[in-house]
């Protein structure tokens, strides 16, 4: 099972080039918040997307193009780009499978303030009520490349965008779907943003993932996907492959709502099982893109469950966070880290995080702190998120 | 399909509590008593159908992460309790691995309201209490907790055609041994805001709430499994390919169900005409019970599976139109042991 297509959107910028320029420098993209009022939150940054006025040409009518909201439009542009370098062709039942928190939670928002402030004006409102709901994203994407497959939107949180493309890789390797695309998107929303203010889990200064004296999780958004597909199917169009997928690990911690099993048991249990289905052990494993949201309790969870997971070898395993750079993308996040993932095994370098200052004691691993090249043959990617949700993808570099 | 059993049905719904109280109302054909619910801002009300309070208080409500759980994880406990039945226990003793699908379509509308009513006034006031109840995935989250389950554990959304597709991923983990049992859930709650929308695209619709839960298990050798899930249609999205009507056929001609059979619809326009000159037995859920989305699809299997457990029928064909999103069917057969 290859991935022959990826497209990403970040606060860094549009793209796999800009994308892969800034993770690889350690850029960070946080600033003041435009989207919704923050004034009177805690905390008052986040990596906000910076869009085009315009969407790429697809088969979307313009009536379409002119309602779709700020979540869809991030989708479809890391859409076009999956969907263009895979060189799909519409016409065909592909599957799409996407994880997301909040699908278009803005429009929902929108919906509630006039219901509570104006009851009785309803204009707009049912196109509000139509398009928040995450099915219309998905739908959006298939009306754009003209294809029509089964929709499975994964709502699991922060680890929604890894178990997507987990469960997409799985319908491939079960032969359930020959080519299934498959990603994450979420756009910032006054909820979350406010949701998560409240539980005093974001920082005021850009995110520290892995610091001593981190101080909570920066919020982003953005969107990335993947065309997932067999290697006969890769093969018979001659398709260039960015890379593998070789394992998918799942798992609930039933600690806490919001707080993870402080040894990490569920992590340990997803790296574990990702690792087993690929064959291999933490030898062979070259980095892992950790979920590190840079909440106190996140960190520590994960860094004891890598300690475990990795044994001896975690003294030379490099990790590191990529939420320092663009914050931390909810439903989006498991699908940017994968493509960033993919990022580090095409250009054999590890994405740092340079605003690091000292590293949390807990950690029996080195974090990248400079831009690094590297071989790098085997990626892991973490993803947990409330209500214990937790996920890890295994890649291989395609030689 | 190899083969995939239905092992227990769990129901909340405003007949009461219990698939006992559904298959009642459905068999005696008698719509449940509406009742209003006030719209802030308007002086006329809403008419839903909604959960009645349970006689008594469920015994998992004492359970920590449940004492101030919202409605939507208690109708989804309550529903996947009954549907496990005995095989609870060997879930938490870790003797059987549970998979969980949960599916929802307006998920905990209650408290996502409420959370953002108060950002609206004073975001540092906002409660922090409520707001990982907002979260999707919670209901599935709290079960879990409850049963002790740190398997696999999916929520996925989408119309009333998402549950028919939770069947579909529950019967792919049994037959790939990621589980040893599947329970799949759908729940809704109610809340006015979700009525008021439900208003805006259909006046005759009255929004009622609950959640309806299938258990599945590949085992053979059990008394348990009298039901068989035999098929599951592809599911056909609503795209410019394909309308909503177009979907709605290719299911029927999937299902290719016979006259001697029973369809469980889920009571669109497009339904009603398609299957028109359906000469077999139909049961409509929705102009008894209300409009409760995923929780609906839910109520339309467990009744198909209740009737061939009673013996009434052969074979029971589910028929599910989602409001914006896709169709898809599901076949049921009194499994041949």
């Amino acid at each position: 099972m290859v991935v022959t297509g990826a497209g990403i959107v970040t606060a860094l910028g549009i793209g796999w080039r800009t994308n892969a320029d800034g993770f690889r420098e350690g850029r960070t993209a946080f600033r003041p918040v435009t989207l919704f009022d923050v004034s009177r939150q805690r905390t008052k940054i986040a990596a906000e997307v910076d869009l085009p006025d315009s969407l790429p040409v697809t088969q979307l009518d313009p009536k379409t193009l002119r309602r779709i909201d700020r979540a869809s439009r991030m989708l479809l542009l890391a859409s076009h780009e999956a969907w263009t370098q895979s060189g799909w062709q519409g016409n065909a039942s592909i599957p799409i499978v996407l994880g997301t928190t909040s699908g278009g939670m803005a429009l929902g928002e929108e919906y509630l303030r006039q219901a509570l402030i104006s009851p009785r004006d309803q204009r707009h409102q049912p196109s509000r009520i139509a398009n928040y709901q995450a099915q219309r994203q998905a739908l959006d994407v298939c009306d754009a490349f003209g294809f029509c497959g089964p929709i499975t939107i994964i709502a699991n949180a922060c680890a929604s965008g890894s178990n997507a493309i987990g469960h997409a890789w799985e319908l491939v390797r079960h032969h359930r779907a020959e080519r299934v695309l498959t990603g994450g998107f979420d756009a910032l929303c006054q909820l979350t943003f406010a949701g998560f203010d409240s539980l005093q889990a974001l920082s005021p200064e850009p995110c520290r993932p892995f610091d001593a004296a981190r101080t909570g999780l920066s919020l982003g958004e953005g969107a990335a996907v993947l065309t997932v597909e067999s290697l006969e199917s890769a093969h018979a169009r001659g398709a260039e492959i960015l890379g593998e997928i070789i394992g998918y690990g799942a798992a609930t911690d039933t600690h806490h709502l919001t707080q993870p099993h402080p040894q990490g048991d569920a992590a340990l249990a997803t790296m574990t099982a990702a690792c087993e289905m690929a064959g291999i052990t933490p030898r062979d494993v070259n980095y892992v893109n950790a979920h590190g949201t840079a909440t106190p309790q996140n960190d520590s969870t994960e860094a004891a469950a890598i300690n475990r997971w990795a044994g001896e070898r975690a003294a030379t395993l490099p990790v590191s966070s990529t939420k320092a750079s663009i914050g931390h993308l909810l439903g989006a996040a498991g699908a940017v880290e994968a493509v960033v993932s993919l990022m580090t095994l095409s250009g054999q370098w590890l994405p740092p995080e340079c605003a690091l200052k000292t590293i949390d004691p807990a950690c029996n691993f080195p974090i990248v702190t400079k831009s690094t090249d590297a071989r790098v043959d085997v990626v892991l990617s973490n993803s947990f998120g409330f209500g214990g949700a937790n996920a890890t993808l295994a890649f291989r570099r395609w030689k | 399909m190899n083969r995939v059993f239905v092992y227990g049905l769990g129901a909340v719904s405003p007949a009461g509590w219990g698939v006992g109280a559904l298959c009642d109302v459905v068999k005696r054909q008698e719509p449940v008593a509406t009742k209003t619910l006030a719209r802030p801002g308007w002086e006329m009300p809403f008419i839903i159908r909604q959960v009645p309070a349970p006689a008594m208080r469920p015994a998992f409500l004492t359970h920590a992460r449940l004492r101030r759980a919202n409605l939507i994880s208690q109708f989804t406990v309550a529903a996947a309790l009954e549907a496990l039945g005995d095989d609870m226990a060997s879930v938490s003793n870790g003797s059987l691995r549970l998979g969980i699908v949960m599916c929802v379509m307006a998920g905990s509308v209650a408290y996502s309201r409420r959370f953002f009513e108060e950002t609206m006034r004073d975001p540092t006031t906002a409660s922090p209490l409520i707001f990982p109840e907002t979260v999707f995935n919670a209901a599935a989250s709290h079960l879990a907790a409850y049963l002790g389950c740190p398997g696999i554990n999916y929520t996925i959304v989408g119309d009333e055609s998402t549950f028919v597709q939770g069947l579909a991923i529950a019967a792919d983990w049994l037959l790939a041994g990621k589980c040893d049992g599947c329970v799949v859930i759908a729940a809704e709650e109610m809340d006015w805001i979700v009525s008021d929308a439900v208003r805006l695209f259909d006046r005759q619709s009255i929004h009622s709430d609950g959640a309806g839960a299938l258990y599945l298990k590949s085992e053979i050798r059990s008394p348990r499994s009298e039901v068989e899930l035999a098929s599951i249609t592809d599911s056909f999205p609503f795209t410019k390919l394909q309308t909503r009507s177009g979907a709605a056929r290719c299911v029927r001609e999937q299902l290719a169900a016979d006259d001697n059979q029973l369809l469980c619809d889920s009571d669109t326009v497009h339904e009603r005409k398609l299957w028109k000159d359906w000469r077999g037995h139909r049961i409509s859920i929705k102009p008894l019970l209300g409009e409760a989305f995923s929780a609906s699809a839910a109520w339309q299997c467990i009744v198909a599976c209740d009737s061939l457990q009673h013996g009434d029928f052969a074979a029971a064909n589910v028929s599910v139109v989602g409001a914006n999103q896709a169709a898809i069917g599901a076949r049921f057969i009194k499994a041949n042991l």
